[in-house]
Formats: C-alpha cells, sequence, structure tokens
C-alpha cells in the first residue's frame, strides 16, 4: 500500500470511527435533550401567545435559535465526518486511476485529509465560539476539500484520456 | 461475454461463488437499490403529504393561540412531533439502507486483505447483510409498532430489532477491522495479487471522472448555501415564528396567516438545497465505487459505457431538478423522479451483469473441473 492509499484508508477508517464515535455519544447524551428543548420552547413560545404573554413568547423562541443553531451543527458534524470519511475511503481505492505523481497524490490525500477533519471540526467550534475564528476554519478547510476533489477530478480525466489512447 | 474472458479475469480477482466479496457485492446494491426505490417511493407518496400535515399542525397551533386556547396549543405540537416521527423514520431507513450498501462495496473492494479464512469471511458478510436488512426494517416499522407488547417503558419492539441489526454491523465491520489490522501486522504478509482496484474496464474512467465531479458539484452547492442561505435562513426561522406568535398574541389573523406562509416557504427552499447537496454528493460516491466494480459486469464494452452514462445523467438530473423545484415546481419534481428512476435502471442493469459474469464464472470454474 503506498503512502497516499495509506493516508486516505487508514485516515477515512479513523475518522469514520471517530465520527461514529461522536454520533454514538450525541445520541445518547445531546440529541433527545435537544430535541425536547426545541419541542418545549415551540410549544412555550405559543402558549405564552394565547395567554397573551409576550415576554414569554419571546424568552422562549430566543431558547429556541440558541438550541437550534447547537442542534444543527451537531447534526452537521456528525454527518459530515462520516460523509467524508467515506470519501476519503472511495478516493484511496480508486488512488491506481489518478494520473499524477506519486508525490503530488501523497500531498494531494494529506490534504484531502486535512480538509475532512477540520471542516467538521470547525462548524463544531462555531457551537462554542460565535465568533469568526471557527468560521474561517470551516471555510478555509473546505476550500482545501473542493481543491482537492477537483484535482482527484482532473486527475481521474487524465488517467481515462491515457487509457483511451493507449 | 464469454466464459474464456471470465476465466481468465478468475486469475486476477478473488470472487469465489459465495464467497464474502460476491455477497457483499450483490448484497450491497441490493441494498442501495431497494433503499433508492424506497426513496422514490417515500419521496412521491409520503413525503409532500407528511409536510402538508406538519404545516397543517403549525397552522392549528397558530390559530388556537389566536383564539387564546392553551391546551389546544400543546395538543397541535404533539401532533406535529407524530408527523415528524413518521417522516423521521422513513427518511432514515431509505438513508441507512443505502448508506449500508455503500459500506458493502467498500467492504467488497477491501476483502481480499482481510486476513481470515474464506469461511470466517463468508460468515462476516451474512452477519453484515442480516444487520443491513434488519435496521432499516427496524426503524420502519417504529411508527406503527409503537410500544405494543414490548417489555421497556419508552423502547419498542421495532426499536429494539433496529439496535440489534446496528450492533451486528457494528461487530461484522469490527471483525473486518481486526482481518486488515492482522493483515498490517503480519510479519510476513503474503503479496496481494488482487487487482480489482487498479483493473480499468470500459465505463470505469467515466464513472471515476464522473462521480468526482458530481461530488465537487454537492461540495460547491454545499458552500455557496453556507455562504449565502444558512444564517439567513437561521434569522428568518426564528423571524417568521415570533411574527405567528406576536400575530397570534395581538389578534392579528392575517399577520398570523402571512407569517405561515412566509415559514412554509422558507423550509420548501431549505429543504430542497439541502437535498441536492447531499443527493449529488452520495450519488458522485456511488458512481465512484461503481466504476471499480466495471470488471465485473458482463456486458458489451458499448453497453457498459451506456449504462455509466446513464447513471451519471440520473445522477444530474435529480438533485439539480430537486434545486429546481422551489421555482418550477412540480414539474422540476417529476424530472428529479425520473432522475432517480434513471439511477435505479442504471443500477440494475450492472447489478444483472455482474450475476451473468457470476453465472460465466461458475460455468468455467465447474468445466474445469469436469
Amino acid at each position: 500500500m503506498n503512502s497516499a492509499r495509506r493516508i486516505l484508508i487508514i485516515g477515512g477508517i479513523a475518522l469514520a470511527l471517530w465520527g461514529m464515535a461522536y454520533g454514538l455519544w450525541y445520541a445518547v447524551f445531546a440529541e433527545h435533550q435537544a430535541l425536547d428543548g426545541i419541542g418545549a420552547s415551540l410549544t412555550r413560545a405559543f402558549t405564552g401567545a394565547a395567554e397573551r404573554q409576550p415576554e414569554r413568547t419571546q424568552a422562549a423562541l430566543a431558547q429556541y435559535r440558541e438550541t437550534k443553531y447547537v442542534y444543527d451543527r451537531q447534526v452537521d458534524v456528525h454527518s459530515h465526518w462520516i460523509g467524508l470519511a467515506m470519501l476519503l475511503m472511495v478516493l484511496g481505492l480508486a488512488l491506481d486511476h489518478v494520473a499524477l505523481s506519486d508525490g503530488f497524490k501523497r500531498n494531494l490525500a494529506l490534504a484531502a485529509l486535512a480538509g475532512a477533519v477540520l471542516f467538521p471540526f470547525g462548524v463544531l467550534l462555531q457551537t462554542v465560539d460565535h465568533g469568526i475564528g471557527p468560521r474561517a476554519l470551516a471555510v478555509a478547510s473546505s476550500g482545501l476539500l473542493l481543491a482537492a476533489v477537483a484535482i482527484f477530478a482532473l486527475g481521474f480525466a487524465r488517467s481515462g484520456r491515457i487509457s483511451k489512447s493507449s | 461475454m464469454s466464459t474464456s474472458i471470465a476465466s481468465s479475469q478468475a486469475s486476477s480477482f478473488s470472487f469465489p461463488p459465495l464467497g464474502a466479496r460476491r455477497l457483499l457485492l450483490l448484497g450491497g446494491l441490493g441494498l442501495i437499490l431497494v433503499g433508492m426505490i424506497f426513496g422514490d417511493i417515500f419521496a412521491v407518496f409520503i413525503l409532500h403529504q407528511n409536510a402538508s400535515s406538519v404545516g397543517a399542525s403549525l397552522v392549528a397551533a397558530a390559530h388556537v393561540a389566536l383564539d387564546g386556547d392553551s391546551a389546544a396549543v400543546a395538543r397541535s405540537f404533539r401532533d406535529v412531533g407524530s408527523f415528524l416521527e413518521n417522516r423521521g423514520t422513513k427518511v432514515d431507513t431509505h438513508v441507512h439502507m443505502i448508506g449500508f450498501g455503500y459500506l458493502a462495496l467498500l467492504l467488497a473492494v477491501i476483502e481480499p486483505w482481510i486476513a481470515f479464512s474464506p469461511t470466517a469471511k463468508r460468515r462476516i458478510a451474512w452477519l453484515f447483510l442480516l444487520g443491513s436488512w434488519l435496521l432499516p426494517i427496524g426503524v420502519f416499522l417504529i411508527h406503527y409498532v409503537g410500544l405494543a407488547g414490548s417489555p421497556l417503558k419508552s423502547i419498542g419492539w421495532a426499536s429494539i430489532f433496529a439496535d440489534l441489526g446496528g450492533l451486528l454491523v457494528l461487530i461484522a465491520l469490527l471483525a473486518c477491522l481486526v482481518g486488515l489490522w492482522k493483515r498490517l501486522r503480519s510479519p510476513t504478509p503474503e503479496p496481494q495479487t488482487d487487482s480489482l482496484m487498479s483493473a480499468c474496464a470500459a465505463g470505469t474512467p467515466m464513472l471515476l471522472t464522473g462521480g468526482a465531479l458530481l461530488v465537487l458539484l454537492g461540495f460547491a452547492s454545499g458552500a455557496s448555501y453556507a455562504a449565502f442561505d444558512l444564517y439567513r435562513h437561521e434569522a428568518r426561522d426564528v423571524a417568521d415564528l415570533s411574527d405567528m406568535a406576536t400575530g397570534a398574541a395581538s389578534m392579528d389573523a392575517t399577520g398570523v396567516d402571512r407569517a405561515l406562509g412566509d415559514y412554509g416557504q422558507l423550509q420548501g427552499d431549505k429543504a430542497v438545497k439541502i437535498a441536492a447537496h447531499a443527493h449529488a454528493i452520495e450519488f458522485g460516491i456511488l458512481a465512484m465505487l461503481l466504476g471499480l466494480f466495471q470488471p465485473f459486469v458482463a456486458l458489451s464494452n458499448q453497453w457498459k459505457r451506456r449504462w455509466a452514462a446513464v447513471l451519471l445523467l440520473g445522477s444530474l438530473m435529480l438533485p439539480v431538478c430537486v434545486f429546481l423545484e422551489l421555482p418550477y415546481g412540480l414539474l422540476a419534481g417529476a424530472f428529479a423522479d425520473i432522475g432517480g428512476l434513471l439511477v435505479v435502471f442504471a443500477l440494475l442493469a450492472m447489478w444483472i451483469g455482474i450475476l451473468r459474469y457470476t453465472g460465466h464464472l461458475d460455468a468455467s470454474i465447474s468445466e474445469t473441473r469436469t
């Protein structure tokens, strides 16, 4: 197994296990609590409206916004880590069909792995820090992933052209 | 394909009758096919009706709040919970079947690197497939079985069997990991002769390139959603709910209805953009995986390329048309369903091609024996 393939396949398996472990923790300790919180705050908001208590309604909606913000990101982190892990493994398996030099493939594999790890991590950080840092991390790492997949696509196309001409 | 070709390829690929790779490949494609057909049926017959019911419950909650009936508000939100559970279990069935199918295909590729006996690998494959069917069927039944006859207070039999399915999958995956680890740790690793990962058949380059481009398209749409829509949608979500509640508190029925309309539009906009993003990436990964298995598809080169093109066309049509559902409505929805059907047909054709390959291979093996 060459180094690029090892990075993609072992990195992918590790990331998938990490994503699943995170999902398990999330399902047991966070998801039901978050869903209950979202449902309860919405019910409180509308009950407050029915009882003509606007302060209670606004307080409940503020709680809904915060809980939903965290819930959406936690679900996204879980699904993106596992989805990206699967993509890394598939790219690793198909690496022989990428018509690029071994050194370049190794760097490309490292870039793809870094992007796949850091992009969901940046999203996860947004749940504890609403500042610009986590967003910048998520944007930069997703850009890295986009560029890596674009180069993989180019490598597949070159390989197809080479095999056609030979 | 002639039997001689099949037998010459048999020497370079591990693909024995009822072996782990064959079980995982055919079983995995079967899971993806059933998951996709279920997804199409769900989209046509359940998704929209269910969304209408959720919307109707929210309308009811807003109007009873307008009337000042706080007990009825709580009842309306309980109905929303039931509709969401129905929808959630259908989505989970669809997603898990396809996800397990992808995993099965991945395991089929790496099967020769798992350092166990063929019998042990076959048992692991059966275990994986059993769990992969049990979990989605269990999840599907959760909404209908509920807590009937369950020995537990909050978890019904359907959930118990779904969890058992998940456990079986997890055990099978761990066993595969142990097998891989054993090979990597082996002091004198046997040279690996399986050439499936480097074999290039007709259709392979098209599926790999097209798949990577689909993934790229999905990434680009996701990035665009995050950059231009996510925060706007989150702000509008709360603003619409606030308008509904404020309208109800001030007995402004027109304001409540306007906010409800805006909220429905917002949910539709969000749903189609996320679905387009997710489907483009999933179909891209599927195309790349199928590209690796083209040497097992016993069809002529021309037909291999045609089915690869059909699969890519459907894979592009579905997310693009889903994205266009908001401005073009049912017309775009119909084209999205046609895209899904094209993918199903192409997948079925490849599955039949692989079955033909196994037939040729087994016939050539029995000829050699006699």
